[in-house]
């Protein structure tokens, strides 16, 4: 044993190592799915139910009622869905915009995609707001020159897509090009400046939108498109919207 | 020669290393295991999903994933319950009660410590403030400087745990903020450079404070791609050193077992995420063994 001076140190190395900090030497990891084969905690049950109780409730109170049943899905440039959500964020956001800068806005563009359910004929609860607007995006006003409005009518007629418009009224010809524009019923003024209420997520590039991206001021309305559904159902007593001319192709 | 030497020294070593075992049983003679339990944006997922819905019937459910961890912690209760942020937005009961039954819900169920997700944002830094006397758990974020807002104190750099005498560091990391949540929302939170705090906290973690074990809670995202300057769990764990376990967060991936990566010194350890909603609940074990020439063999890695 030449070596008993090194093992020494070796050994007390050890002990000195062992003291100071621990080491592992195994891991062992994986996933566990929650299902319903899992014991529930019954006492946190018993603390979310009245929670879910009064969410519930109030998500299914009635608040306003359908005479049809209104999908994204019937009709061609234009649906009744879409054109409810167009007229009903302009009447709702419109006075709180002129109230705020004194102006009224022009037109309104929403996004086809962006109306996640349908609206079921009976009656309309705070959930079908939810179903319809599950996401917390807003009501934003923004203003685009000529310009960017006819970049707009373009992307619309490129896309022959019943994105939602409101007091914007679009004829194409019977070879899909544009026959007429107008916005509050009057011919469209390219040298001129329009106030476009639209959603938060088109106005930062969703659905390529890109006009939206050369836009002028920004006006935020803290207005969420699920409340400002909420609050005019809550308001009207029977809703009825129909497919009409506000974007069409002639024959 | 030179061979029969090292034969001979290393049955004297392995005898001598028998021997000091049983001396230091005194403090340490069994295997101590700690168990990490994670979740991820969870978004306010309460209830189980219906059996109607089409991607995830019948599963998730806090009041599932309770009975799970107390059953978890009667097996082993030196567990620590951590969850990698987005604790809001999803379900109406955010927009009802605004993270006030999330909070109460992770503090029934002991959670220890929560970093901070976009989403947890929603309601505005105000409304994150708002909630928090109905949360009784550590929230750790080290990249998100909160000194000019009201979460200042609210919110640690790290926490060190002691779990059976086995010291765990844990820090936090978010992700950038700015184009990702509105600048009202979160006001004059500071972002900082998670890569290199991770560098730092980690250092600090593991030289300064001695810290056994150093738990990297991150909402920055498992992947992006490799030429994107965007950090992300990967990216953080190869450049490590003293990082033992990332729980990642924000991309919703559903990782089938945690993925074991190479960090800057070659050491294997593992970056972990479960989905979201609830639907998983993410477990690993550390064995820490007080025979120490069992540790010098290297860490065996079970996924």
């Amino acid at each position: 044993m030449k070596n008993k001076p090194l093992l020494f140190c070796f050994a007390l190395f050890i002990l000195i190592s062992c003291k100071t900090t621990n080491t592992y030497n195994k891991i062992e990891g994986k996933r566990i799915t929650i299902t319903d084969s899992l014991p529930t905690d019954q006492s946190v049950e018993a603390f979310i139910k009245p929670y879910r109780e009064h969410v519930n409730k109030n998500l299914d109170s009635v608040i306003s009622y359908a005479v049809n049943t209104y999908s994204k899905s019937d009709g061609h440039l234009n649906t009744a869905i879409g054109n409810f959500m167009a007229d009903a964020m302009y009447e709702q956001s419109n006075p709180i915009f002129k109230k705020r800068t004194g102006k009224d806005i022009d037109f309104v563009l929403l996004n086809h995609g962006g109306i996640r359910a349908i609206i079921s004929k009976g009656g309309i609860t705070i959930r079908t707001a939810f179903e319809v607007m599950p996401f917390e995006n807003a009501v934003v006003v923004t203003k685009l020159k000529g310009a960017q409005v006819k970049e707009l009518l373009d992307y619309l007629i490129e896309a022959k897509r019943a994105h939602p418009i409101s007091k914007l009224k679009i004829v194409l010809n019977k070879d899909g090009n544009l026959e007429n524009a107008t916005i509050k019923g009057q011919p469209i003024d390219y040298n001129k400046s329009y106030f476009v209420l639209t959603n938060d997520y088109l106005v930062n590039g969703g659905d390529r939108m890109d006009f939206f991206k050369k836009r002028d001021t920004l006006y935020v309305l803290d207005y969420k498109i699920r409340n400002a559904l909420i609050d005019y159902f809550t308001k009207t007593d029977t809703i009825n919207p129909v497919i009409d001319d506000r974007f069409i192709q002639l024959n | 020669m030179k061979r029969r030497e090292f034969i001979q020294q290393t049955a004297a070593a392995s005898a001598l290393v028998g021997l000091g075992g049983i001396g230091l049983q005194s403090f340490s003679s069994t295997t101590k295991k700690i168990t990490i339990l994670h979740t991820n944006d969870v978004h306010s997922h309460i209830d189980p999903f219906g059996p109607e819905d089409g991607r995830n019937p019948n599963k998730g459910g806090v009041a599932r994933r309770a009975g799970l961890i107390a059953n978890i912690r009667k097996e082993n209760p030196n567990t620590l319950l951590l969850d990698a942020g987005d604790i809001f937005q999803g379900t109406p009961y955010f927009n009802y009660y605004g993270g006030e039954l999330e909070f109460k819900l992770m503090s029934m169920l002991k959670y220890d410590a929560a970093t901070i997700g976009n989403h947890d944002f929603d309601n505005g830094i105000d409304g994150l403030y708002a909630q928090m006397p109905h949360a009784k758990f550590e929230f750790i974020s080290s990249n998100y400087d909160f000194s000019n807002t009201v979460m200042d104190t609210y919110v640690k750099p790290y926490k060190i745990f002691m779990v059976d005498g086995i010291k765990v560091g844990v820090f936090g990391l978010g992700i950038e903020l700015s184009g990702l949540v509105d600048k009202n929302l979160y006001k004059e939170t500071k972002y900082l450079n998670p890569s290199e705090i991770a560098k730092d906290m980690s250092r600090i973690l593991k030289e300064d404070k001695k810290c056994d074990l150093v738990i990297c809670l991150s909402h920055l995202g498992y992947n992006y791609s490799e030429d994107s300057e965007k950090p992300d769990d990967l990216k953080i764990a190869k450049a490590s050193k003293n990082i033992d376990l990332i729980i990642g967060g924000h991309t919703h991936t559903f990782l089938d077992k945690p993925t074991i990566v190479k960090n800057a010194e070659g050491k294997n350890i593992l970056v972990n995420q479960v989905g979201c909603y609830g639907i998983n609940l993410g477990r690993i074990d550390f064995y820490f063994d007080a025979n120490k020439n069992k540790a010098a063999e290297g860490v065996s890695i079970i996924v």
